[in-house]
C-alpha cells in the first residue's frame, strides 16, 4: 500500500485521510494492479467473500429466533420455519449457504493447488487460507448440530469422541468438551457461541488473507512474476469487480436454484427427526462437504491413528509450499505434474465417494488405497517431481500467451526466436 | 470457460449421485412415483386434495399420531388447506384441551382455539408406546421430510402393505409392508377402502387417500412451499436478466483493452 501517493481531492477528504487513511486504502483497493490474464477460476475469492458475509448475515438474523437449549432447539428451527417471517427463506439460505461455501472454497484451493498459488512468495496467503478452511470446517460441524436432529447428535457424538483416543487423559477431554458425560444441553449451548464467534474470526482472517495478497499481488494462469503496475495489469476496479460480479451472479443463480427448488438435497433426513440418544441411524455421515476426512478417519483401523491422519491430511496441506520443491507454478508449464493433479482430484472425490458409504468390503479397501495416495500425492510424488520433471519453457511475459491465445504458439515462437 | 463449467458440472452430477445411491441402497424396492401437483417449478397444493387430505389425517391417522408443530390456524392460511376462518374455528372447537391455572389455581377443560396446536393423541411418548405394543407413532409434522423419498415413500407405505412372502415370518403384532425399510412395520394396513366419506364427494379408493393425506403431510412438513416457488422463480429469473446485463457490462469494459477476457 506505500506504492501509492494519494491525495484526496477534499480539504476535509485530506483531514480525515492524515489522521486515518482510509480514502488512501479504498484508492488502493480501486487501483490494485491485478494481472489481466486471469480466469474465472480467479472469481472464487469474491464469490468466498460474499458467502461468508451471506453466512454471517443470515445467521445472526437466525440467531434472534433460535434457542439453544436440548429440548428447545429443534423446535426453535421449526418455529423459525413455520412462523417466522420468510424464516424458511432465513434457513434455507443458511443451510444450503454453507454447501455452496464449501463448493466455493473446494474450487478455490484446487485453483490454488492447479496454479501454483500456494508457492513462493505467497506462502503466507496459503497458510492463512488454509486456517480459514479449518475454521470453517469447525464452524460448519457445530452449525451441523444445532438444529438438534438425529444426524446433529449423532454427529457431535462421533466426532467429539475422536478425543477420547488421545491417550491417558482422552475421556477428560470428551468429558470437559461435553461439559458433561454425553453430548447434550451444555454441549449444544457451547457449541453455539463457538458457531457465532467463529465466522467473525475467519473474517479477521480473511482481511489478513487478502492484505497478504496485496503485498505480492495475484498469481495468474501462466504463473509468472508480472510487473506492477504494467501492460499486463488492469486496475481492479472496474475491470475485475465487474469480472467478479458477473462470475459471483452465475454462482447466485445455482445457489438460488438450491435455495428454491430443492433446499433438503444437500441435507440429510434424518435431522429433521428429533435428538434421541437411545435411537442411533443406521448410517451416521456429515454433510457432502466432510466426507473426504470422514474416509481418512475410518480408514485407519486404529482410533488414535484415525483421529492422526484425518488431522495430517490437512497439516500435509499447511506445509504444501515446502513440499512443492519444482520452481514452475503454473501446471500448464508442468505435464507431468498436471496429470497428477487430475489424479489427486480425482482421489479426493473417491475418498468423498467412500465416506458416504459404509466402511466394509471393498468400500474400506477403496478408502484405504486412496488415503494411502493421497498422502503419497504430498509427501512423495510433489517434492520429487520437483526435481525430475521437464517443464516447457516459460514466456517472458503474460501479454504473450494471452495476445496468442496458446501455449504452443507461444513456445515455437519462443523457441525460433532462440 | 468451456472446462470450468464442465467440471462444475461433473461435480455436481457426482454430488447428487452418489446421495441417490446411498438413499436408494436403503429401500428394499424403488419407491412408487407419483406425479405430485407440489413438484416442479410451479408446483402447487392441490387444495381440494389437502383439505381431504385433512380429513383423512383427522378421522384415521390422529387417533395415534402427533402433529404437534402445526396450530389450528395453519389451516386457514394461504398456501394451505385454506379453510375459511370459521370453518377452522369450526373444526378447532372439536377438540378439548387442558389448560389453567385459573385465577383460583385450578387446570379445566377448554376446546381449541385457532392460536392452539393440534391436540395430541396422547400425553407422552410412554404412554403412546404402552397403547402401541411399544412401538411410538412418530409425529407427522415434517415425516416427509424426515424419511428419503419423502412424499413417495410415505405413499408407497400406505399403499405397501402386502402379505408376507413365504419365507418371512411376521411375529404378531407386527405387519408385512413391502416399502417399509426392513419390510416389518409395526402400523397396522390404516387404510380401506370407503373409510372416510369424503365430504366432496370424491370415492375414497385406498389410493386416493393415501394420495390426499400424502399431500396434507408434505404442506404440513413445508407450510411455506408455494410461496417459495414463486417467489423461487422471481429471484432467478431476475438473477439471469442481471446476469446477462453483468456479461455485457463486462464484455464492455472489457473491449477497452486490446486482449479478451
Amino acid at each position: 500500500m506505500s506504492d501509492h501517493n494519494y491525495v484526496p481531492s477534499t480539504k476535509l477528504g485530506k483531514w480525515f485521510n492524515d489522521r486515518l487513511p482510509l480514502l488512501s486504502l479504498s484508492e488502493h483497493l480501486r487501483e490494485y494492479p491485478t494481472p489481466k490474464n486471469l480466469n474465472y477460476w480467479w472469481t472464487f475469492g469474491g464469490i468466498l467473500t460474499f458467502c461468508l458475509i451471506a453466512q454471517i448475515v443470515t445467521g445472526i438474523v437466525l440467531a434472534m429466533h433460535y434457542v439453544a437449549q436440548a429440548d428447545l432447539a429443534f423446535e426453535s428451527v421449526e418455529h423459525i420455519m413455520r412462523d417466522v417471517n420468510y424464516g424458511w427463506l432465513i434457513r434455507y439460505i443458511h443451510a444450503n449457504g454453507s454447501s455452496m461455501f464449501f463448493l466455493a472454497v473446494y474450487i478455490h484451493i484446487f485453483r490454488s493447488l492447479y496454479y501454483g498459488s500456494h508457492k513462493s512468495p505467497r506462502e503466507v496467503i496459503w497458510i492463512l487460507g488454509m486456517m480459514i478452511y479449518f475454521l470453517m470446517m469447525m464452524t460448519a460441524f457445530m452449525g451441523y448440530v444445532l438444529p438438534w436432529g438425529q444426524m446433529s447428535f449423532w454427529a457431535a457424538t462421533v466426532i467429539t469422541n475422536l478425543f477420547s483416543a488421545v491417550p491417558l487423559i482422552g475421556e477428560s477431554i470428551t468429558n470437559w468438551l461435553w461439559g458433561g458425560f454425553a453430548v447434550d444441553s451444555p454441549t449444544l449451548t457451547r457449541f453455539y457461541a463457538l458457531h457465532f464467534l467463529f465466522p467473525f474470526l475467519i473474517l479477521g482472517l480473511v482481511i489478513l488473507h487478502i492484505w497478504a495478497l496485496h503485498i505480492p499481488g495475484n498469481n495468474n494462469p501462466v504463473g509468472i512474476d508480472v510487473k506492477k503496475p504494467s501492460k499486463d495489469t488492469v486496475p481492479f476496479h472496474p475491470y475485475i469487480v465487474i469480472k467478479d460480479l458477473f462470475a459471483l451472479l452465475v454462482f447466485l443463480t445455482l445457489f438460488a436454484f438450491f435455495v428454491f427448488y430443492s433446499p433438503n438435497l444437500l441435507g440429510h433426513p434424518d435431522n429433521y427427526i428429533e435428538a434421541n440418544p437411545l435411537v442411533t441411524p443406521t448410517h451416521i455421515v456429515p454433510e457432502w462437504y466432510l466426507l473426504p476426512f470422514y474416509a481418512i478417519l475410518r480408514s485407519i483401523p486404529d482410533k488414535l491413528l484415525g483421529v492422526v491422519a484425518m488431522f495430517a491430511s490437512i497439516f500435509v496441506l499447511v506445509i504444501l509450499p515446502w513440499l512443492d520443491t519444482s520452481k514452475i507454478r503454473s501446471a500448464v508449464f508442468r505435464p507431468l505434474y498436471k496429470q497428477f493433479y487430475w489424479i489427486l482430484v480425482l482421489d479426493v472425490l473417491v475418498l468423498g465417494y467412500m465416506g458416504a458409504l459404509p466402511p466394509e468390503g471393498i468400500y474400506l479397501l477403496i478408502a484405504r488405497i486412496a488415503t494411502a495416495y493421497y498422502f503419497i500425492h504430498f509427501l512423495v510424488i510433489l517434492p520429487v517431481l520437483g526435481f525430475k520433471e521437464k517443464t516447457i519453457p516459460l514466456p517472458l511475459s503474460i501479454s504473450e500467451p494471452v495476445l496468442n491465445e496458446s501455449h504452443e504458439v507461444v513456445n515455437n515462437n519462443k523457441m525460433s526466436t532462440e | 470457460m468451456k472446462f470450468f463449467f464442465k467440471t462444475i458440472f461433473i461435480l455436481f452430477i457426482l454430488f447428487t449421485f452418489s446421495n441417490q445411491k446411498i438413499e436408494a441402497g436403503e429401500n428394499n424396492k424403488e419407491l412408487l412415483k407419483v406425479d405430485w401437483s407440489f413438484k416442479g417449478l410451479f408446483g402447487k397444493f392441490d387444495r381440494a386434495s389437502l383439505q381431504r387430505g385433512y380429513q383423512v389425517y383427522t378421522e384415521v391417522c390422529a387417533s395415534c399420531h402427533s402433529m404437534k408443530l402445526l396450530s389450528y390456524r395453519n389451516l386457514a392460511e394461504k398456501g394451505g388447506p385454506e379453510f375459511s376462518e370459521d370453518q377452522a374455528k369450526a373444526i378447532a372447537s372439536n377438540f378439548e384441551l387442558r389448560d389453567g391455572p385459573n385465577s383460583d389455581g385450578e387446570m379445566f377443560t377448554r376446546s381449541a382455539k385457532l392460536s392452539d396446536k393440534f391436540v395430541k393423541p396422547y400425553q407422552n411418548i410412554e404412554e403412546a408406546k404402552a397403547l402401541n405394543g411399544g412401538a411410538y407413532p412418530p409425529d407427522m409434522s415434517v415425516l416427509v421430510k424426515a424419511r428419503s423419498g419423502g412424499a413417495d415413500y410415505i405413499y408407497s407405505v400406505l399403499v405397501g402393505y402386502d402379505d408376507p412372502p413365504s419365507d418371512v415370518t411376521i411375529d404378531d403384532g407386527v405387519y408385512y409392508n413391502t416399502y417399509m425399510i426392513g419390510n416389518k412395520i409395526m402400523m397396522p394396513n390404516p387404510l380401506s377402502e370407503g373409510l372416510v366419506e369424503y365430504t366432496d364427494g370424491t370415492k375414497a379408493t385406498e389410493e386416493q387417500m393415501a394420495k390426499d393425506v400424502t399431500t396434507f403431510l408434505a404442506w404440513a412438513a413445508e407450510p411455506h412451499l408455494e410461496a417459495r416457488h414463486r417467489i423461487g422463480f422471481k429471484a432467478i429469473l431476475y438473477l439471469i436478466i442481471l446476469t446477462i446485463l453483468a456479461y455485457f457490462s463486462m464484455k464492455k469494459i472489457w473491449s477497452r483493452i486490446e486482449s479478451k477476457v
